[in-house]
């Protein structure tokens, strides 16, 4: 298509750009984990080889799961990702859904009013939260993370899944209400199917910054059994003795689970489904 | 089984009035359409009906039944719509049985009505495709079959056929017309489109700004149009109008003759005009000339005439068929 009508020294100078900044953006996460497979003083000698026979070891990798309780850790911040993400979706979808489909007084100060989220940090009420938390009595539980996050992610989920409900044809949604679906069931049955790419997009980005906080679990969920990935990894890192092979080993770790959800997430996003539906 | 009554039914979205106290009876059986041109209402109307936007004031009685508090799907109701608006995720055997599994019919029942309207449409081949592996007039065949399955009281047709292409929508608008002599049921049809009412109406509702101009069926608001609006609206080419000073009729404002009542001669005739442009679309031809009694005339031969631009003829109107309107547009009879 647009193939024939571009010469290959200007889709080369593209390729050129695209290549550069993808290795700008592996190399951190390519120098973790070559890193994290060498001994301590070879980290330090040569920090951009890559482990030879005489540096490797995977001294970072036994420390991690001998000391502390890294499944545990792991496990808190998988349950803490999925379950906000699931909250946000759901809550996020069902109130662009109202937004974008009913007409009632006040829609758009409502929605003014759920986007302003999107421009205050929440870290911002971190005192009040925490104070609240405390009342009620949810210090150092995963529920006190899953509902600071779910709030968190919630403005940005209903900002971009509003504005993508609206494009669902109201005939669709017509045509179900004279076959007599529900308007649980017009939701659940009928939009949410043709907004899934918009949701796989709000999942990603609510996901990363959830996985990688280090501020909520440090504050709120400090406690042993409820530490996060993030969190558990801190302990490496001392006031005078920092253990790198430890610190990189953790780090490496925890890309992977993100990973395997990013890669459920992205499959979602390819359309295919919606076509057809209407013209 | 398919009566419908409206009466002084308005609809105001704020301050604005789209429909403005329409009142209208359909009788059992009736293929009834309504046309206008956009922004007149007609679809507002249907989704009145159908439940789907409820009317700010006036009753809707569907067999005699008031309906104006009843959801759409306990109405009796089917509609079909202008962007077939299937499901995408269900197979077209699906799709046509979704509004009867979901008021709980038996799975035999479903399977039998499904089958008999799929038969009915020759859509027996597509029954497991998805609808975005069907062409677009087999999707819309799906959403009249659809329709077909619920067995409504009432059809509800929302400019089915606006976005096919022209070949198929003579092909569906038989297909429309078969049906409804097959199932003799009572239809409700919104078009733009006058070919589309001129040929498939029993009855033909014009409607203007929110309300109704005239009802009637094809050939009365052919021959007898009410007021000038419907005069123009119905036939093409438009119907010329002039003003009645220039002609010497007394007692009326304008006058109006359809262009196929109009007789060219290079000879002799009542008003002499000059060619402005001619089509020759084969089967007619259409002369459009500037006369010094009429203005701009716009007139239809049958047949192949060798006119050319910028040739003197003379034109002649049937007497017998002329429309004469008076200061309130409205016909004299």
């Amino acid at each position: 298509m647009a193939k024939a009508t571009q010469s290959p020294i200007r889709s080369g100078f593209v390729h050129l750009a695209l290549i550069a900044y993808t290795l700008i953006a592996l190399f951190p996460v390519f120098l973790t984990i070559i890193n994290s497979f060498k001994a301590k003083n070879a980290i330090f000698r040569e920090p951009m080889a890559v482990p030879t026979p005489s540096t490797f070891s995977l001294v970072g990798y036994e420390t991690v799961l001998k000391q502390g309780d890294f499944l545990l850790y792991f496990q808190n911040s998988f349950v803490v990702t999925v379950v906000s993400i699931f909250f946000v979706l759901l809550f996020g979808a069902m109130a662009a859904f109202a937004l974008s489909e009913y007409r009632f007084r006040g829609n758009t100060a409502m929605g003014l009013y759920l986007a302003i989220g999107i421009m205050i940090p929440i870290r911002l009420g971190t005192v009040a939260i925490l104070q609240g938390m405390v009342a009620a009595n949810l210090v150092n539980t995963l529920t006190a993370l899953i509902l600071v996050y779910t709030a968190q992610g919630l403005p940005l989920a209903i900002f971009i899944l509003s504005e993508f409900m609206r494009t669902v044809s109201d005939d669709l949604k017509n045509a179900g209400r004279i076959d007599g679906l529900s308007e649980y069931a017009i939701f659940f049955r009928l939009v949410l199917p043709l907004v899934r790419p918009a949701m796989a997009t709000v999942a990603v980005f609510t996901m990363i910054p959830i996985w990688n906080d280090l501020w909520f679990p440090l504050i709120l969920a400090p406690g042993e059994s409820t530490k996060t990935v993030t969190l558990g990894s801190q302990m490496f890192i001392g006031q005078f003795v920092t253990n790198w092979n430890a610190v990189l080993a953790a780090l490496s770790l925890a890309i992977f689970p993100v990973l395997v959800l990013y890669v459920i997430f992205s499959r979602q996003l390819i359309r295919g489904i919606t076509a057809g539906a209407v013209k | 089984m398919g009566s419908l009554q409206l009466k002084s039914i308005r609809k105001a979205f704020g301050t604005h009035e789209v429909l403005k106290g329409i009142d209208l009876d359909v009788t059992d059986g009736e293929f009834v359409i309504f046309v206008g041109p956009s922004g007149c209402g007609k679809s507002t109307l249907l989704r009145v009906i159908a439940g789907l936007e409820d009317a700010t004031q006036g009753s809707i009685r569907i067999d005699g039944q008031e309906v104006a508090t009843v959801p759409p799907a306990k109405r009796g109701i089917a509609m079909v719509f202008q962007s077939y608006a299937l499901y995408p995720h269900l197979t077209v055997k699906d799709n046509m049985g979704l509004g009867l599994k979901q008021a709980g019919a038996p799975a035999q029942e479903i399977e039998t009505r499904v089958s008999k309207a799929s038969k009915m449409l020759s859509l027996d081949p597509y029954l497991a495709r998805r609808p975005a592996e069907l062409s677009g007039g087999q999707r819309q065949r799906v959403a009249i079959g659809r329709a077909i399955v619920r067995e409504p009281k009432l059809f509800l047709f929302d400019e089915p056929l606006s976005n096919l292409d022209a070949a198929l929508r003579v092909q569906t608008r038989l297909e429309i017309a078969r049906l409804h002599r097959e199932l003799k049921a009572t239809m409700i049809y919104v078009t733009h489109d006058q070919v589309e009412a001129m040929t498939l109406a029993d009855k033909i509702v014009v409607l203007s700004a929110g309300a109704i101009e005239q009802v009637g069926s094809p050939m009365e608001l052919y021959n007898h149009p009410a007021n000038v609006f419907v005069a123009g609206f119905i036939g093409s080419p438009q119907m010329n109008f002039i003003d009645a000073g220039k002609l010497g009729e007394s007692g009326a404002k304008t006058v109006g003759i359809r262009p196929e009542h109009i007789a060219l001669s290079r000879e002799s005739g009542d008003w002499k005009g000059k060619v402005v442009h001619v089509e020759h679309l084969g089967a007619d031809t259409i002369v459009y000339m500037e006369t010094e009694a009429t203005g701009l005339l716009t007139v239809r031969l049958f047949g192949e005439h060798q006119y050319a631009t910028d040739d003197v003829v003379f034109a002649t109107p049937d007497r017998n068929s002329m429309h004469r309107f008076d200061a309130n547009d409205r016909a004299i009879r």
